[in-house]
């Protein structure tokens, strides 16, 4: 067949292409950080570096508090996602394996309030925490976070695959619900609760309209919150700007590259199935 | 089948280390967070709007010195996210010691009982005397009669004129009422030519329009600030002044983010007028090139019928009721309000210093182009003192816009102005009327 | 029976947490948006009145709530399409027999979902930018004027467009090669032996195949796409005059800058309103072509 080479070189050209256009921001953003102050704002706009240096991140770090808000970000992604890892892991097996009343009509009354978008409930989940003290602190960003019906939903679907009798079989020999769950249930459990505890790490990372409407105090800032304030204030520095645009997004896409297995299979079980 | 007897070691190893290694970091978190706290230190939270931050920065160190072992924490908020952040803060109980805050936004917050009153400390006080402040500046911060601010620097909008274009069309002094106003206006009209205007007044802002509407004698609201009084005849003649400069042909119909560079326009030629406050005395120095800088004034807004009243803007310091530092707060302030102190943050930012004694210092009393300043300091008026001032300014901007527009006449954007208003004021009538204190 | 004593043990925790703090600040939305709670209820409670559907009434005449209800439609109309183009474009190109080192493109093209919003909306705020951007700079070997693409009210939207559809279009396009590779490769095959050309095999195998796969996309991506809040937000504060102002951004406003919160969760509820509405239809009409 003639036709392969040139289709192949075309195909493969708009492959390179469309990756070349959806890199180069990230790609500029690396090189314009690692440029002087101020090398950036000139005509015509510079690509890489005259002499790449470290500058702009020992000011974001000495002076502008980064690795504060670094280790903001990566406390309440890691403990946003152990905690609601725990409770929707748990829900989400009692769902698909455990009988109890109701179990099935409370289940649809879950995903069908997958529908209504988040931001209804935030200006009273707003005055209910500062009712409860927690507003500009750091549970008041995690709350919202664990309540997970996606979560949960992901974690039953996957739970409905583990045979009945393989858990028939250990309460006959005696075992006790939790211990079957301790040791049956989680082991095979564990690729999707790989793949929910990076979505909640991610989406607890890069999470902005509700740490910014709870946080006032800058020292509780996460990475995204700081960056739209600095943003704002330091609207001429582009190069710090991008310096910290890559602290904010380097950790989540290092992350990702060494797990993008389990994200992706996990968004097409959440997707495809539903 | 059968559980699988190697798996439930592993999998309590892998579950064990896994909670350590979370428990670790969450630990490190902690530890991370307990750090920058010294032990022993007082720590002083203030808020500052935009680029008065950096500038108070610089002298905190001479406080801390005289306060030893309390350290004052500055966060900087840009200013359009302030008011957003300062109501978020104080309906979710999180608000910092000390603030600054634009002087309009006071009403707002003293509603919502998140300010602490000051009358006593500032009875006692060496430091702050309120006779030394101008009268109208310091009015801004009385809310039935209690003090809840003390002002920190004024800005109040003026003219800005090209008084080499207006020698050319021959006009020798700046204009003190609106007469002479008038006669200018159309002299360096016929100067400059249609290419050309008099004066800018761009139409997303409503300061020029309430500018003129607060010289008038009738007040912006009435009866208590229950309803609008826009249909007063002192209103009506501003606002008929105001769009008579557009059908005139005097002022273009643009929007500020339609003119490229306002400092480039001005010094081109491109209108000879302009209403604008303080901080623009250094950007005209600045952005003009040397042999331009004597091409351009300030002069005192004229009044209907000579000089007449200015807005009273800037900002103040606030104490926040929830804090836990109010003495310290209070020191601060006093620091903030020293003259030495005032004039060392006006050569860093521009701002103008609210208070007599300061301007008195030969770095401010030389300064030409600050002298209309000094001049309409001492009339001072402010707007009125309700929490939806806001609103009304933005619907006061919308219906001129209109008028300006041709859509409406003065008596209708007039009326419509009071019908939006009393709308807007009617929680505020229904509360009073409770009997209940708004 | 200890079965199901065990099983609340093992929801209660999840329930718990989704009642308190998602049904009932819901619940407790809608009961807001009949009162005008606004700063004064905030100050004291006694201030608070009940108002049945006037804030509904008051938002439907208002006619900044219909520009952001516009600037939203425009955002979704001129946005789920061109973003469905360009990830099925996408999925096409990677999924195809003769294209290589999948593993590497595919992480490429999906890279930019992981990131943040706020940090790609700063690079995109500069790349963008009217004199020392990028693209203006790009645009100029070819002889284009300099745009003021943030600045000027035309552009700030398909500005801000862009943005969301090169942020995004990795996602659908895992699902789209997912859809993709669930069509039996035997179709194809017949197909090609009858002599059909590339272009009849996608209109007659792969469209059809793919149809409740582009309903679900598409769903999702309007959906999402409704949701427009922190782009505005972080790229242009609502401007230039309103003109990136979305129905959130608005919420936003209400709820948190004049905090009348009354009319803001009336807001709320009214884009959720035309969300379900909008997606009932979708569904409707997904499930009406499917039925042969």
């Amino acid at each position: 067949m003639k036709q392969p080479i040139f289709v192949s070189a075309v195909v493969n050209f708009l492959l390179v292409a469309v990756a070349a256009i959806t890199l180069f921001p990230l790609l500029w953003m690396l090189s314009v950080s690692l440029m002087a102050p101020g090398e950036a704002s000139n005509y015509p706009p510079p690509l890489l570096p005259a002499h790449p240096t470290l500058t702009n991140y020992r000011e974001l770090f000495a002076h502008a508090g980064m690795g504060r808000y670094l280790a903001n970000s990566f406390g309440l992604a890691t403990a946003a996602t152990v905690i609601s890892l725990t409770f929707n892991v748990m829900a989400g097996y009692a769902f698909a394996k455990l009988r109890f009343a109701g179990r099935e009509r409370l289940f649809r009354v879950l995903l069908a309030s997958l529908v209504i978008p988040a931001q209804v409930a935030m200006l009273p989940l707003f005055l209910m925490l500062k009712y409860l003290g927690l507003v500009n602190t750091y549970g008041g960003v995690i709350v919202p976070a664990l309540a997970g019906i996606f979560g949960i939903f992901l974690v039953r679907q996957y739970a409905l695959t583990i045979p009945d009798d393989l858990l028939e079989a250990a309460r006959i020999d005696g075992a006790g619900e939790w211990r079957i769950f301790a040791v049956i249930v989680l082991p095979v459990l564990k690729p999707i609760l790989v793949t929910l505890a990076i979505f909640t790490f991610l989406a607890t990372w890069n999470d902005f309209m509700w740490p910014l409407i709870v946080l006032t105090d800058k020292d509780l800032y996460t990475l995204p919150v700081a960056l739209a304030a600095l943003s704002r204030e330091h609207v001429q520095d582009n190069e710090m700007m991008m310096a910290g645009s890559v602290v904010t997004v380097l950790p989540v896409l290092l992350l990702f590259l060494v797990l993008q297995r389990y994200y992706i299979q996990g968004l097409l079980l959440g997707s495809v199935k539903g | 089948m059968r559980i699988r007897p190697k798996k439930p070691i592993n999998v309590y190893e892998n579950s064990q280390r896994r909670y350590i290694s979370i428990a670790l970091i969450l630990a490190s978190v902690l530890l991370i967070s307990c750090q920058s706290q010294q032990p022993q230190q007082e720590i002083i939270k203030f808020w500052t709007i935009g680029a008065e931050g950096d500038a108070v920065i610089k002298l905190l160190p001479e406080f801390e010195r005289q306060h030893p072992g309390v350290h004052v924490d500055v966060q900087q908020i840009p200013l359009t996210a302030a008011l957003e952040k300062l109501l978020t803060g104080v309906a979710g109980n999180a608000t910092p010691d000390i603030s600054q805050l634009g002087n309009t936004w006071l009403p707002e917050l003293v509603m919502l009982h998140a300010l602490e009153p000051l009358d006593t400390r500032i009875a006692a006080s060496n430091q702050v005397r309120p006779d030394d402040y101008f009268s109208g500046i310091w009015d801004t911060n009385v809310i039935d009669a209690q003090v809840y601010g003390v002002p920190w620097y004024v800005d109040t909008r003026l003219l800005f004129y090209r008084r080499d274009l207006l020698a050319q069309a021959g006009i020798n002094t700046p204009p003190q009422n609106w007469q002479e106003w008038r006669a200018s206006l159309i002299a360096v009209k016929a100067l400059v030519g249609p290419q050309r205007y008099s004066i800018l007044l761009p139409l997303n802002e409503f300061e020029p329009l309430l500018a003129l509407a607060i010289q008038q004698d009738e007040p912006l609201l009435r009866d208590g600030d229950r309803y609008g009084n826009f249909r007063s005849a002192g209103f009506k003649r501003a606002l008929g002044f105001y769009v008579e400069m557009f059908h005139n042909t005097w002022a273009p119909t643009m929007t500020n983010t339609q003119i490229a560079n306002v400092w480039n326009e001005f010094g081109r030629g491109f209108f000879s007028y302009y209403i604008s406050g303080p901080w623009n005395i250094g950007e005209f120095q600045r952005r003009l090139p040397p042999e331009q800088q004597k091409t351009w004034m300030t002069a005192p807004l004229p009044g209907p019928n000579g000089p007449g009243a200015g807005l009273a803007g800037g900002s103040s310091l606030v104490i926040f009721q929830n804090s836990k530092h109010k003495e310290l707060a209070w020191q601060l302030i006093e620091f903030l309000s020293d003259p030495a102190i005032q004039l060392r943050f006006h050569t860093d930012t521009g701002d103008l210093p609210p208070r007599r004694s300061t301007w008195t210092d030969p770095a401010l009393n030389s300064d030409e182009y600050a002298h209309a300043f000094r001049d309409q300091l001492e009339r001072l008026k402010p707007t009125p003192k309700v929490p939806e001032w806001e609103s009304i300014a933005q619907q006061i901007r919308l219906v001129a816009e209109r008028a300006v527009h041709g859509d409406v006449t003065i008596d209708q954007a007039a009326e419509l102005l009071d019908r939006h208003t009393d709308e807007i004021l009617e929680k505020r009538r229904w509360i009073l009327e409770r009997g209940a204190r708004p | 029976m200890k079965v199901e004593r065990a099983a609340w043990c093992f929801v209660a925790p999840a329930l718990l947490v989704i009642g308190v703090f998602f049904f009932v600040p819901v619940i407790a939305a809608f009961g807001a948006s009949l009162t005008d709670f606004d700063l004064y209820a905030l100050a004291d409670i006694r201030n608070l009145r009940f108002v049945g559907f006037a804030n509904y009434q008051r938002l439907l005449q208002l006619p900044e709530f219909w520009d952001a209800l516009g600037h939203t439609l425009y955002f979704v109309v001129a946005g789920v399409p061109v973003s469905i183009l360009a990830s099925l474009t996408a999925a096409l190109l990677l999924n195809s027999k003769l294209a290589r080192c999948k593993p590497f493109f595919r992480t490429a093209l999906f890279a930019p979902v992981v990131t943040t919003v706020v940090a790609m909306a700063v690079i995109w705020n500069y790349l963008f930018h009217t004199r020392y951007g990028w693209v203006n700079y790009a645009l100029s070997g070819i002889g284009v004027h300099p745009i003021d693409w943030l600045g000027d009210p035309h552009w700030a939207m398909p500005t801000i467009i862009l943005f969301a559809v090169w942020k995004n279009f990795g996602y659908n396009m895992i699902i789209f090669i997912a859809g993709l590779q669930s069509i039996p490769e035997d179709l194809y095959e017949a197909a090609r032996i009858d002599g059909a050309s590339y272009w009849q095999q996608f209109r007659f195998i792969t469209w059809p195949c793919l149809a409740p796969t582009l309903l679900l996309v598409s769903m999702l991506t309007m959906a999402g796409y409704f949701q427009l809040f922190a782009e505005p937000y972080v790229m242009t504060q609502g401007g230039p005059l309103q003109s990136t102002v979305s129905v959130l951004y608005f919420m936003y406003d209400e709820g948190f800058k004049w905090w009348r919160v009354g009319s803001a969760s009336a807001v709320a509820f009214l884009l959720f309103l035309l969300m379900f509405i909008v997606a009932s239809v979708q569904l409707w009409l997904g499930r009406s072509e499917g039925k042969p």
